[in-house]
């Protein structure tokens, strides 16, 4: 099967420091990936390679290569821009802007010029609205406060608003991570549904999660990649002693 | 010691007071409509001050229409863009603009503005205005902007906005109610200078619509009636800080009204 | 790491560039217009200009330093008014009054500061000045009447009350900086005196050693706004160019010389000699200032610091 992203022997430095030591690794296309390891092990700092998110940081740096359908995303003259429309990301902490909740996910339509005219937009907000499972609960009150929903209600609007730009990758940074119980179900049975149409990578800090969800999972440790395999693999019968010490509770 | 320091805290405040009664009552004993609306004319004819409103107004719009986008503008580089020594030297610029006496400011529009053009302008006034505004919005800007949680411009970035798009459109609006609040004390603060109009816009008699002309302010009018020898001038000075104080306080006490209503 | 910016990106980044440095560009301006005008008297009477005590425009004589005595001696009377209400007030409101009295009192001592310097002037002359003749400058006559601070013509109009009405100008300024110094104080500070069995004044005490610095700040910034208020001091000083060690004679500052005479100034020398004082209060007001932020910041910067361990 055809990698969707392909990465390999990346570096990252932040300053003199370097966070992420030589990875190599395949995503295939329409399946999710988990990305696992103790906090500060640089998965987070791995994801936003992937959109170049890590940009904004102006003493970053990066070495190696980035493939996205086999075009590398670092090579000089990329559109960044265009890139971040097709990796579309959902953060940690739910961050909808202080608009409506139409207008938050109407938002990536309107400044990408995705619609044809008032119709379609409403359309494609909806659309959005339904792949995230959001729809049903919002329907009457679309043009209130984003900021009146629930925790878990913001996470599912972000991440709405990150589809309706129509991506082809979805990265997210612990998304469950500040949600009950119950909201992180909603959005673990939205993950599943999501593969049918999307590549995922989910960073999270939640073993039993990245088991649910994933079909792949990548252990992290100090910044390198300890192991990469089918989840299933990984949580019974990992190939490296340290990936097996981590997913048994030994450390971390 | 408490007694002490809530004495201090009592002092301030009976200060306040006493000003405030004064101009309540000196102010409202002698103003009327005609008052409002008339030019000075020579002692114990009447006169008013309704030339001296409409210059205050126009200056006031004329330097908040130069100030407040340079300000934000300036604000919006520091807090976005201001994190070297480029932003750094702006920065601590503005704070010493903002400190240095008004005055100044006018001596530098009247060698800049006056001497060239030859007279006093309203042009003069309402430019002397905005270089005292530009700092004072620029500081606030910066203040508010950086109030914006990164996160918000991390999830604009994600959906493919350019940077001037998140600016534009997130993070401004997200901070405009901060910013609105930092512009309308800015306004009330430069309704409220003298010392700059003394020698760039001077004084007028008469209704003037054209900033090439010398213009009258509230302000300077104010003090010219105060420091006159007549008591009629003195009580039109009393009436004409009604007017001022009244604007001012209003302005003052409706940011703080609305500021508490939003944290 | 450079981002790869649209078009867009570029022209708004040069945009907001060019605003940023038109303040800069403003003060640059400032500051050689000033000495370029100024540039008359500097040659034709040099550093003596700062020591002449004469000053006769229609002979053409220029000495600064009546002016330069008066502004600082207005200012030395407002912070030693200043300064200790401003503590108390500060004092009260962040450490003693609860929150329900202290937001109401800290938003009527802000509201003093929102009050034009020309109003000021006015109860100054009406008010404050009949005040001072009649009772405040009476009473320090009686019972201070053998220094030479306190003799001479009693009008109400002088420094005495030039320096009265700076006092209650910068006494909201002094007082927010100070509460804001107060504020940045750890509470870890506070719990650990208290902790110790100090009492609520013990612990004051505390708060004050760790905000020194910030404090200075504060007078240091009062006195900056002291040194450069022009409307009131005018209206009230009596704007007389001499040196008195009387502070009932009227006297004159930097200031308000510049309000008095400068409309009127058409010689060339006159108007030289009237920016090249302005340059000096500019120049002054800048360092004054400067080192009022660098003191300001050494506290606050601790809170930001203290915020992430």
């Amino acid at each position: 099967m055809p990698s969707k992203i392909s990465i390999s022997n990346l570096n990252f430095y932040y300053g003199k420091e370097q966070a992420l030591y030589d990875i190599s690794l395949e995503i295939p296309a329409r399946e999710v990936v988990a990305f696992i390891g103790p906090s500060g092990c640089g998965k987070s700092t791995f994801l936003r390679t992937l959109n170049r998110m890590n940009d904004t940081i102006p003493i970053a740096r990066v070495e190696g290569s980035v493939l996205i359908d086999g075009k590398d995303i670092y090579a000089p003259g990329t559109d960044v821009v265009a890139l971040r429309r097709k990796v579309g990301m959902v953060f940690q902490k739910s961050n909808p802007f202080p608009k409506s909740i139409y207008e938050n996910v109407a938002y990536g339509i309107r400044i990408n010029r995705m619609h044809k005219n008032k119709a379609d937009l409403k359309e494609r907000v909806e659309k959005a609205l339904n792949d995230a499972a959001l729809l049903g609960e919002v329907k009457d009150r679309m043009n209130t406060s984003a900021f009146g929903l629930s925790g878990g209600q913001q996470q599912r609007l972000c991440i709405a608003r990150a589809l309706a730009v129509q991506p082809e990758v979805v990265l997210m940074d612990e998304p469950a991570s500040a949600l009950d119980p119950i909201a992180t179900q909603k959005i673990e049975e939205l993950i599943v549904e999501l593969k049918k149409q999307y590549t995922i990578v989910i960073v999270t800090h939640n073993m039993q999660q990245a088991a649910r969800v994933s079909d792949r999972t990548a252990f992290f440790m100090l910044g390198k990649l300890i192991e990469f395999n089918a989840t299933q693999k990984i949580f019974t019968n990992p190939d490296e002693k340290m990936t097996e010490d981590y997913v048994t509770g030994k450390f971390g | 010691m408490t007694t002490l320091t809530a004495a201090c805290a009592v002092f301030a405040i009976v200060i306040l007071l006493i000003i405030l009664s004064y101009i309540a009552v000196r102010g409202i004993t002698s103003i009327n409509l005609e008052f409002l609306v008339d030019t000075p004319k020579p002692v114990g004819e009447g006169g008013g001050i309704g030339n001296a409103i409409v210059g205050s107004v126009m200056m006031t719009l004329l330097a908040t229409l130069i100030g407040l986008p340079i300000g934000i503008g300036a604000g919006v580089y520091m807090a976005e863009f201001g994190n070297n020594w480029f932003g750094s030297t702006v920065r601590f610029i503005s704070d010493t603009l903002i400190g240095i006496p008004s005055i100044i400011i006018g001596i530098f529009i009247y060698t800049l503005v006056v001497l060239p053009m030859g007279r006093q302008s309203g042009l003069a006034g309402g430019l002397a205005l905005a270089i005292i505004m530009i700092p004072i919005v620029a500081r606030t800007t910066e203040e508010m902007i950086r109030l914006v949680p990164n996160s918000m411009r991390e999830a604009a970035l994600a959906l493919g906005a350019p940077q001037w798009r998140v600016i534009w459109n997130i993070v401004l609006p997200a901070a405009s109610a901060g910013i609105a609040t930092g512009v309308m004390l800015a306004i009330a603060r430069i309704s409220g200078e003298t010392a700059p109009l003394l020698f760039t816009a001077l004084n007028s008699r008469f209704y003037n619509y054209f900033f090439d002309q010398p213009m009258s302010s509230l302000t300077v009018q104010i003090y010219n009636y105060a420091t006159g020898p007549f008591d009629i001038e003195h009580n039109m000075a009393w009436a004409a800080t009604l007017i001022l104080v009244g604007l001012i306080l209003t302005i003052n006490i409706a940011v703080r009204y609305l500021t508490r209503k939003r944290f | 790491m450079s981002q790869t910016g649209t078009v867009g990106d570029k022209v708004f980044r040069v945009i907001l560039f060019i605003t940023a440095a038109i303040i800069l560009l403003i003060v640059a301006v400032m500051i050689f217009m000033m000495v370029l005008n100024s540039m008359p008297t500097i040659r034709q009477f040099g550093f003596g200009f700062l020591t002449g005590r004469e000053w006769k425009p229609a002979l053409s004589e220029f000495g600064a330093l009546p002016f330069i005595y008066g502004t600082i001696v207005s200012s030395l009377i407002a912070l030693i008014i200043s300064v200790p209400i401003s503590l108390g007030i500060a004092i009260f409101l962040v450490e003693q009054a609860p929150k329900k009295i202290a937001t109401p009192i800290a938003f009527m001592v802000e509201l003093l500061a929102a009050i034009p310097s020309v109003v000021y002037g006015l109860w100054g002359i009406f008010v404050l000045a009949p005040f001072v003749r009649n009772y405040l400058g009476v009473f320090l006559e009686n019972y201070l009447g053998w220094l030479p601070l306190f003799q001479g013509r009693l009008t109400g109009i002088g420094m005495l009350t030039g320096g009265i009405i700076l006092a209650l100008m910068i006494t909201p300024i002094i007082t927010a900086v100070v509460r804001d110094v107060f504020e940045a104080v750890p509470t870890t500070q506070r719990e650990a005196a208290l902790a110790l069995g100090a009492t609520k004044w013990e612990t004051t005490q505390i708060v004050l050693g760790n905000a020194s610095s910030g404090i200075a700040g504060a007078v240091v910034l009062g006195l900056g706004r002291a040194l450069g208020e022009t409307m009131a001091v005018t209206m009230v000083i009596g704007n007389s160019p001499q040196i008195s060690a009387s502070l009932f004679e009227p006297a004159y500052t930097i200031a308000s010389v510049l309000a008095a005479n400068f409309a009127e100034a058409t010689d060339r020398l006159y108007l030289s000699a009237l920016i090249e004082i302005g340059l000096v209060l500019f120049l002054v007001t800048f360092v004054v200032n400067a080192l009022a932020k660098l003191l300001i910041l050494s506290v606050t910067r601790g809170r930001a610091s203290a915020k992430h361990t």
